[in-house]
C-alpha cells in the first residue's frame, strides 16, 4: 500500500510513523516537506505527531497553513484516506478537515502513559479489523488532547457515529476517571462524514510490536490495507 | 562600562577572580587586559569551565578500557556498541539556574546536554536526569519540583527524544541549593565521529542557530559561586530555552554531517562564544579571528563583552572545508536556522575579535586554557571511619506492615509516576515495553537492531556523607548493578559531581574521597568514566549540600530478546536472593525514613563480591533461563519484593529467619530473581559451581506479601500506599 508522511518543522513521530507504516504497509512511505506543494500519488497520507512549529501559536495552527496542507485537502475531498496523530489531529482540527479543537488538558500536564480507548465505530477504514466495542491500548503523549466541539457538533458527531475512540478505563467503561485529558465525551478519536479522515490523539502507531509493550495499534493500519483491498 | 574601562581591584572581584588569578592575568597578556579580555578570562577560569578545584582529582579516574572511543575532555564520552555504532554520552548539572527559575533552568540544562551529543554526530536517542529536592514541605519546594519537571518535560517531549528514566530524592540539604542534571544519549556511526579541534589556516569560522542575546551573561560565573538570600536578584542571567529551534538544530547538524563539509563542531555552552571558539582553537593549536559585527544579534547594540558572555541557547560554532560554505547554508536555511561566517582560523595562535573596524580583544589561547588555576585545597578526610550498625544498635519496629507502607509511600521510595508521565519516554519507537521508567535501567533498543542499550542514573548522598569513599563505590556499583539486573553489559560512566564549597577543607575531603572510591569501583568493575562534570560551590548561606556524586551508567544488550525486568511473570516461579545479608542499617533508610536518624556508615562494597554475584546473574539471564530480577538498594530486602509485587500485582510467599537487619539492611551486591520451577536445579547448580551465594527464600503468588510471620500485607495496598505520595501532594500544594 503506497503511502506518505507529512513532515513539518519540529514533526517529531514522523520516524516512527514511517517505521509502523513500512512494517505494516510493506512499502516505504513518502516523506513529504511541509513546504512541498505536491504529494506522490499515494492511498493513504499520515499527519505525524510532533511540535509543529513549536506549538508556539496554538497546537496545529501554523502547520495547517503550510504549503503541503492545500495538497492534503485536496486529496482528503478526492477521498484518499488522511489520518492524524496527536499533532496530527491537532492540524486537521486546524485546517477544517475535521470539527471542534483541541484545548489543553484538563489537568493542565503533558501526560505520556498507555491508555483504554473504547472502538465505538468499527465500520471505518481505520477500524474494521477491530471487534465492535473493543478495548485497546494505545499510548498517548500530548498536552493539548483536550476535545471541544460546541453542543451541535457533538449532537452531529454523535448521531453520525463519528466518534470512532473514547477513553475508558480497562473495562470499557466511559468513565470521568478514565477520561485523561478532560475531552468532551471521552472523546478520543473522530472521522469526517465521508469517512476517510481520521484524528486521533493517542499513539496507534507506538504499540505495533510485543517488544515495545503490545501490539494493539496494528489492527489500525491492517483495517486499512483490508479496505483499500475490498475497495 | 565601557571597553575602555580601567581594570580596578573592584571589577576583578565582581568578576569572581582573586588578585592571585588578575596577576596571572597580568602575566599571560603581557599587557593590562581591556574588560572584553577580562569578561573572556574570567569565565574561562570560573570554575565552572576551568576545574580548578578539582581536576588534580579528576585526573586520577580510570578512562580507558577497549570499547572507549573517546574518553573526557570532548564535549562527550564515547563508546563502542559493536556493528560500527557508538554510544554517545555526557551528564551536567544546571543547579543554580533551575533554582532561580525552575522551567527555564531544567529546560535549559536538557538542551545544553543534547547539544553536547548531537555535537559529536550522534542522534540522541535517551535523555535521563537526576533531580534532588529539599523536604517535601519546604515553602518554596511544590514550585520547584513542578517547574523542574515541566521544563525537562516542555524540552524534551518539543525535540522528541524520550526522556526514559531517572532518580528523584528529597533531602533537607538541598532546601536552598536543589540539583538537577540531565543526560543525554545519542547513537552514531563509529566511523562519523566529530570532535571540536580546528584545523586549517584559512577555513572558514561559521556560526548557526539562534540569534545571541543579553540572556545568561555570567551564567558560568553564577553557577561557580554559593547562593545567599539576595540570589533571586539573578534571574536575569538564567538562559530561556527554544526547544522548536533546538530540534531544527538536531536535523540541520546531522544533515549536515552526513556530508563531508565540516572540519570541526562545538555547541555554544556555558560562557558561549567565548568557550567554544577558545577550546576549538586551543585543541587545533590555532588561532581564531572573529569579527563581531557578523554574529546574528537578537538585541540592539550589543558590545563585544556581552557576545563574547552571552549564554543565548541553541548555537553551534563551526570550522568548515574551504568553498563549502554556500552547500552548508542552504540546509541551515531550508531549517530556517541563521548562518554567519563570522570569522576564520589564522596562524597567531590568539583569539582576536574585531567590531566595527577595531580590534576588540586580542588574547593569546594557549594561557587561556593551560595556564588556567589548578588548586590542591587542602582537605580533611577520614579513610578509616567505620561505625557499622545492625539489628541490635539501632530500635525495631513492632509493626513490619506499617513500617514497609510507610518506606514505600515516603517522599524518598514512592513512585515517581507523577513525574515521569509528564516525560514523553516512548517517542522514537525504541523503548522496549518492560524498559520504561520504574524498572532498574531504561532500556532502549538502538534502532533498527536487535541490541539495547540499558542506561541508569544513581547515586546515595547518605552514603557519601557518612563515607565519601564508599558512597563513591557504591553510586558506581549500584549503577553496574541496574544495568547487570536487566541483563546488560555495563560499559561505562558519565558522572556529575555536585558538592559544596571546595574552599572547606571538610567539602575538599568528601571531593577526594568520593573521587578515590569511585575511582576504585571503576578500575576494578572494567567500567571507566567516559565524561563528566563537576558542579561545586552548591551551598546557600554557608551550608552544602550533601555529597552528590551523581553516576550515569550505560550499557549494553547484545541481544535484547534475553532480558530482565523487576515484575514477577508466573504464579509459582521461585524467589531466589543472591548475594550475603548481614544486616547493614548505618546510614538507612530504614533509620531515615522510620526514626529520622542518620548515623552509622553504610555496608563496605566488597567489589569482588559485586562483580562475581553481578556476572552471575547476568550470565543466567543472558542464557534466557530468567527474566525476573531487581537489585536491592535503598530500603533492602523487603522493599525490593514489595517493588516486584507491586510491578506485576502479584504476590509472594516469603520464608526467612531474621530481623529488622535482614528486612531492611541495605548490604551491597545483592539481587532477587524469580525463576521457574523446573530451572531451580540448573541455576542453584551452577551458583554453587561458583561460590555464588544463593538462597531460594520462596514462591510468587497469591495477592499479598507474606513474610513469614512478621509481614503480610495485600499488593494492593501496597500500591496505594506508593502510588499516592505525589498525587496527595500536588493536590495540597498545586
Amino acid at each position: 500500500m503506497k503511502s506518505a508522511v507529512i513532515v513539518f518543522p519540529a514533526s517529531n513521530c514522523d520516524r516512527d510513523m514511517a517505521v509502523a507504516l513500512e512494517k505494516i504497509f510493506g512499502e516505504k512511505p513518502a516523506m513529504v516537506w511541509h513546504g512541498e506543494a505536491t504529494i506522490p500519488d499515494v492511498d493513504f497520507i499520515a499527519l505525524p505527531g510532533g511540535f509543529s512549529y513549536g506549538d508556539y501559536l496554538r497546537s496545529g495552527a501554523m502547520a495547517a497553513r503550510s504549503p503541503v496542507m492545500a495538497e492534503v485537502i485536496k486529496r482528503a475531498n478526492d477521498g484518499v484516506s488522511v489520518f492524524g496523530v496527536c499533532n496530527g489531529f491537532q492540524v486537521l482540527t486546524e485546517s477544517g478537515l475535521l470539527p471542534g479543537a483541541l484545548m489543553r488538558n484538563a489537568g493542565l500536564k503533558f501526560i505520556c502513559k498507555d491508555a483504554y480507548l473504547k472502538v465505538e465505530n468499527n465500520q471505518t477504514r481505520f477500524t474494521n479489523k477491530y471487534e465492535a466495542g473493543e478495548v485497546v491500548r494505545y499510548p498517548v503523549a500530548h498536552h493539548d488532547g483536550n476535545y471541544f466541539a460546541d453542543a451541535d457538533t457533538l449532537k452531529a458527531l454523535e448521531e453520525n457515529n463519528q466518534v470512532v475512540y473514547r477513553y475508558v478505563d480497562a473495562e470499557g467503561n466511559a468513565t470521568p476517571e478514565a477520561n485523561i485529558n478532560g475531552s468532551q465525551n471521552n472523546i478520543a478519536g473522530i472521522i469526517n462524514k465521508a469517512g476517510n479522515v481520521l484524528g486521533m490523539m493517542p499513539h496507534p502507531e507506538r504499540l505495533i510490536e510485543h517488544d515495545l509493550g503490545g501490539d494493539d495499534g496494528r489492527a489500525l493500519f491492517e483495517s486499512a490495507i483490508a479496505a483499500l483491498a475490498n475497495a | 562600562m565601557t571597553e575602555q574601562t580601567k581594570i580596578t581591584p573592584e571589577i576583578v572581584a565582581e568578576h569572581g577572580l582573586t588578585p592571585e588569578e588578575y596577576d596571572l592575568i597580568l602575566e599571560s597578556m603581557g599587557r593590562e587586559p581591556n574588560l572584553t579580555e577580562l569578561g573572556i578570562f574570567s569565565v574561562m577560569w570560573s570554575e565552572h569551565c576551568s576545574y580548578k578545584s578539582s581536576k588534580l582529582h579528576l585526573k586520577t579516574l580510570p578512562t580507558e578500557a577497549d570499547w572507549v572511543i573517546c574518553g573526557p575532555g570532548e564535549n562527550a564520552g564515547i563508546i563502542d556498541i559493536g556493528d560500527n555504532q557508538a554510544a554517545i554520552f555526557k551528564m551536567e548539572s544546571h543547579n543554580h539556574p533551575s533554582y532561580i527559575e525552575p522551567y527555564q533552568g531544567a529546560a535549559t540544562g536538557v538542551g545544553g546536554i543534547l547539544r553536547d551529543v548531537f555535537t559529536m554526530g550522534a542522534r540522541p536517542v535517551a535523555n535521563m536526569n537526576a533531580l534532588r529536592f529539599g523536604m517535601p514541605d519546604h515553602p518554596k519546594m511544590p514550585h520547584l519540583i513542578s517547574g523542574v519537571v515541566a521544563g525537562i518535560g516542555g524540552y524534551g517531549n518539543c525535540v522528541g527524544v524520550p526522556t526514559v528514566g531517572g532518580e528523584t530524592d528529597f533531602d533537607e540539604s538541598y532546601n536552598g541549593n536543589i540539583l538537577v542534571n540531565a543526560m543525554t544519549v545519542g547513537i552514531a556511526d563509529s566511523n562519523k565521529i566529530f570532535y571540536s579541534a580546528a584545523a586549517g589556516v584559512g577555513n572558514p569560522v561559521v556560526y548557526v542557530g539562534s540569534k545571541t542575546g543579553r540572556d545568561g551573561i555570567h551564567g558560568a560565573t553564577m553557577a561557580s559561586a554559593e547562593f545567599t538570600d539576595d540570589s533571586e536578584e539573578k534571574r536575569p542571567t538564567v538562559q530561556v530555552g527554544d526547544p522548536f529551534t533546538e530540534k531544527l538544530l538536531i536535523e540541520a547538524c546531522l544533515e549536515l554531517m552526513a556530508s563531508d563539509a565540516i572540519v570541526a563542531i562545538q555547541d555554544m555552552g556555558a560562557a558561549g562564544l567565548t568557550s567554544s571558539s577558545v577550546e576549538m582553537a586551543s585543541k587545533g593549536g590555532v588561532g581564531f579571528e572573529l569579527n563581531l559585527d557578523n554574529v546574528p544579534q537578537r538585541e540592539e547594540n550589543m558590545t563585544p563583552y556581552e557576545m563574547m558572555l552571552s549564554e543565548s541557547q541553541e548555537r553551534m560554532l563551526m570550522v568548515l572545508k574551504p568553498g563549502r560554505e554556500d552547500f552548508a547554508k542552504a540546509i541551515f536555511e531550508k531549517w530556517d536556522l541563521d548562518f554567519a561566517v563570522i570569522g576564520e582560523i589564522t596562524d597567531t595562535g590568539n583569539l582576536t575579535l574585531t567590531f566595527k573596524g577595531e580590534v576588540a580583544a586580542d588574547i593569546p589561547v594557549a594561557p587561556l586554557v593551560d595556564k588556567s588555576p589548578e588548586y590542591d585545597r587542602p582537605w580533611n578526610l577520614d579513610a578509616d571511619k567505620y561505625e557499622p550498625l545492625f539489628a541490635g544498635d539501632v530500635d525495631g519496629v513492632s509493626d513490619y506492615n506499617q513500617a514497609l507502607l510507610k518506606l514505600i509511600g515516603g517522599p524518598n521510595l514512592s513512585s515517581r509516576r507523577w513525574i515521569w508521565e509528564q516525560y514523553d519516554h516512548m517517542v522514537m519507537g525504541d523503548t522496549l515495553g518492560d524498559g520504561r521508567p520504574g524498572g532498574d535501567a531504561a532500556l532502549v533498543r538502538v534502532h533498527g537492531t536487535n541490541k539495547a542499550l540499558a542506561i541508569t542514573t544513581d547515586c546515595t548522598p547518605r552514603y557519601v556523607q557518612a563515607h565519601p569513599i564508599e558512597g563513591g563505590k557504591q553510586a558506581v556499583a549500584e549503577t553496574w548493578r541496574n544495568i547487570t539486573a536487566t541483563g546488560g553489559r555495563p560499559l561505562a560512566i558519565t558522572n556529575c559531581l555536585n558538592f559544596g564549597n571546595p574552599e572547606r577543607p571538610e567539602i575538599m575531603g568528601q571531593f577526594v574521597g568520593a573521587i578515590q572510591g569511585m575511582g576504585a569501583a571503576c578500575k576494578f568493575l572494567e567500567y571507566p568514566v567516559i565524561s563528566g562534570n563537576v558542579s561545586l560551590y552548591n551551598e546557600t548561606n554557608g551550608k552544602g549540600i550533601k555529597p552528590t556524586p551523581a553516576i550515569g551508567g550505560v550499557g549494553l544488550l547484545a541481544d535484547a530478546s534475553k532480558r530482565a525486568s523487576v515484575n514477577f511473570k508466573r504464579e509459582g516461579d521461585i524467589v531466589v536472593l543472591v548475594g550475603e545479608t548481614e544486616g547493614h542499617l548505618g546510614a538507612s533508610l530504614y533509620l531515615k525514613e522510620l526514626f529520622g536518624e542518620e548515623r552509622g556508615t553504610p555496608a563496605k562494597v566488597d567489589l569482588a563480591a559485586e562483580k562475581r554475584n553481578g556476572n552471575f546473574v547476568r550470565s543466567i539471564i543472558e542464557t534466557g533461563d530468567i527474566d525476573t530480577c531487581h537489585d536491592i538498594s535503598g530500603g533492602g530486602l523487603l522493599v525490593t519484593l514489595a517493588e516486584m509485587a507491586m510491578a506485576s500485582n502479584m504476590g509472594a510467599n516469603i520464608t526467612l529467619d531474621g530481623d529488622h537487619g535482614t528486612l531492611f539492611g541495605e548490604d551491597q551486591a545483592r539481587y532477587v530473581m524469580a525463576v521457574a520451577a523446573d530451572k531451580l536445579d540448573d541455576i542453584q547448580e551452577a551458583a554453587q559451581s561458583t561460590n555464588i551465594p544463593f538462597k531460594v527464600i520462596g514462591t510468587v503468588g497469591g495477592d499479598n506479601l507474606v513474610v513469614t510471620d512478621k509481614v503480610n500485607v495485600a499488593v494492593s495496598d501496597l500500591k496505594n500506599a506508593h502510588e499516592s505520595f505525589f498525587p496527595e501532594y500536588f493536590s495540597k500544594h498545586d
